[in-house]
């Protein structure tokens, strides 16, 4: 554990420094709605994700988790609501401008460029940070091939902090998929981002690779102070590593705070247990 | 050796460098497919066009002069004795990246999302405006083009060839076309750059993405409109050199654009997602084709028993019967990915 600490730490954080403290609101979601032609998948839903915490979103499947997290890093957009990011409001945004501005994601389904290997897709994942234009990459020598290496170095800290030293070059699209996920989370965290959107990080998991997977998380917040929220439906997991939690059901937020409030909240019980809607 | 072995080995290696040919232009097609999953119809052309775009910067042509011409009917024609050839491939390939701005801009940009077949439609369309707007521009005579190149026969190769022929036989060396030659090599040296490029550079490492996941692509930052005009800008590049090689061996003529439809069989063969399928495709087509049309119809007229003349031109037709040969037994090509659909 003490190893990985001092490993991680060598990590530089080069995104310019947004002026914010711990526990100022990072991200501002205020009275989102989404719908795809007559279906809501999000209703009025409003919360703040602070710099610094492990924010969990949780829900009954169907509950519009997924497409909240969509709607943050821009590949869907709301029809009402605004989203405030770092201090700035955002009216429609694009993916990769999300990306720019420090969104990076993992997903549910594993989204990783199977064909590639593990250093390229972690290389890949910090092309936000590369500078030089494709002028200097056709040449190659010179300003693109110091850069290359500088990006190489931190690559490779990544690939030390994840222990996944043994697996560099193989194609990810051959791994197991327990690894998959972690090249995953390499790769969002390759782009040192200021807030990290993890989709289900430990679906489909066993108890021992949930376990390394909650170490990393906890790592990643603790040593980067990097900013995350989370998807995840091992209640266990999410009650443990979760500074705040909030509750969606049927595209509706039905509760919002500390795990322990949460667990209290009748609502989330109901919607948990099944217990019948008011007028449905 | 026996002149009838060396004659088989000189049809082998005219057919690998006719091959070179139908693998450029089939590499065209494979990097815009990779990128964007588009068919694009317009490859042929677009060769055709930056061949016509050369040839009219070398010899000094005023664009659009047969327009202005009949529209004011006044009587320009050069505006000058033309440009130095290595400056006009410079200035041909800045048009061909312009036409790959203005592609994405007000083509792709408007048909994000649509079916494939709707994409593969609007490549169609491009292929007839770029075809008249070459015509348009440039006119429609066959022009000769000169970079430069060496051509015609290699009497070094004939001399090395007939010395390897049995003593006594009436062999007189191999024909090998320098210009065949050349072009091969810078076949050879284009993809080697451009595997080199897609390897070792960032934009290299995000075309790949992109070829391989659009949503994980665009959640890491990648843009995917700069990266389809990066694509259109490269396949501009290799329909530049595509247009170089066949204009000298033939001519810019506006039958360049056909040879987009020979590239058919060949992205059949190699499999429309793999480069090095495409390299391949076209040497066994080149090949194929040669060899059919030497050994072939001799053996058909035997079997037939018909006259000498009956079966030949093979040439024209062996690639698409091996095409549909390929699409009855192994649809996915060579080296194509093969689709397994989980049910």
């Amino acid at each position: 554990m003490n190893m990985h600490i001092t490993r991680s730490q060598e990590l530089r954080m080069t995104r310019p420094d947004d002026g914010l403290n711990k526990g100022d609101p990072l991200l501002v979601v205020d009275d989102i709605s989404l719908s795809f032609g007559g279906v809501k998948a999000i209703t009025d839903i409003s919360f703040d994700i602070k710099k610094g915490e492990i924010r969990a979103i949780i829900g009954p499947n169907g509950a519009g988790k997924t497409s909240m997290l969509n709607v943050i890093n821009g590949f869907y957009h709301p029809q009402e609501g605004t989203i405030t990011f770092r201090g700035n409001k955002r009216s429609r945004m694009r993916p990769h401008e999300a990306a720019n501005q420090g969104i990076a994601r993992t997903f549910q389904n594993i989204a990783l460029f199977k064909g590639m290997s593990v250093l390229d897709n972690l290389m890949t994942g910090r092309i936000t940070l590369m500078k030089r234009n494709l002028f200097w990459q056709s040449i190659w020598r010179g300003p693109a091939e110091q850069e290359e290496l500088e990006h190489r170095q931190a690559v490779e800290h990544i690939i030390d902090f994840l222990e996944i030293e043994s697996i560099r070059k193989t194609p990810v699209g051959r791994l197991p998929y327990g690894l998959q996920k972690r090249v995953e989370l390499g790769r969002a965290l390759a782009a040192e981002p200021a807030l990290l959107l993890l989709d289900e990080p430990m679906a489909g998991m066993n108890l021992e690779e949930k376990e390394d997977m909650s170490r990393y998380i906890l790592d990643v917040n603790q040593q980067f102070g990097t900013t995350i929220a989370l998807i995840e439906h091992d209640m266990g997991v999410v009650m443990d590593l979760s500074d705040r939690v909030v509750v969606l059901d049927y595209g509706r937020k039905i509760g919002d705070g500390s795990p322990d409030e949460v667990r209290n909240n009748q609502d989330v019980i109901d919607a948990y247990l099944g217990v019948s809607h008011d007028g449905e | 050796m026996s002149p009838a072995f060396l004659n088989f080995v000189e049809i082998c290696l005219n057919g690998l460098m006719a091959g070179v040919m139908y693998s450029l232009v089939a590499l065209g097609f494979v990097l815009i497919f990779k990128a964007s999953g588009i068919f694009n119809f317009a490859q042929g052309v677009m060769a055709l066009f930056a061949a016509l775009t050369l040839v009219g910067l070398q010899t000094g042509q005023v664009p659009f002069s047969h327009l202005l011409n009949a529209m004011f009917g006044t009587e320009i024609h050069n505006w000058g004795p033309g440009l130095n050839t290595f400056i006009s491939i410079l200035f041909a390939m800045v048009i061909m990246i312009g036409l790959a701005f203005l592609v994405e801009k007000l083509m792709l940009k408007h048909l994000v999302n649509q079916e494939p077949i709707i994409l593969f439609m609007a490549t169609i369309g491009l292929a007839y405006f770029l075809e008249g707007l070459g015509d348009l521009m440039w006119g429609a005579d066959v022009k000769t083009l000169d970079v430069g190149l060496p051509s015609g026969g290699s009497f070094w190769w004939e001399d090395v060839t007939r010395e390897w022929a049995a003593e006594g036989s009436d062999y007189w060396g191999m024909y090998i076309d320098k210009l065949d030659v050349s072009a091969t090599l810078i076949a050879v040296s284009l993809v080697a750059a451009l595997s080199i490029f897609s390897q070792y550079t960032a934009t290299g490492r995000a075309l790949r993405a992109v070829a391989d996941d659009h949503q994980a692509a665009m959640s890491v930052g990648i843009s995917l409109r700069t990266i389809w005009v990066i694509v259109w800008s490269i396949a501009g590049f290799v329909a530049l050199v595509a247009g170089i090689m066949w204009g000298s061996k033939s001519g810019v003529q506006f039958s360049l654009s056909l040879i987009a439809l020979k590239a058919l069989p060949v992205l059949i063969l190699g499999g429309f997602t793999s480069i090095p399928g495409a390299i391949v495709g076209g040497l066994i087509i080149g090949v194929g084709e040669k060899l059919a049309e030497a050994y072939l119809g001799d053996i058909m007229n035997f079997l037939v028993g018909a006259s000498p003349n009956l079966f030949t031109a093979i040439e024209n037709w062996f690639a698409y019967v091996v095409a549909l040969a390929f699409l009855l037994f192994r649809p996915q090509g060579l080296f194509g990915e093969r689709i397994i659909e989980r049910i």
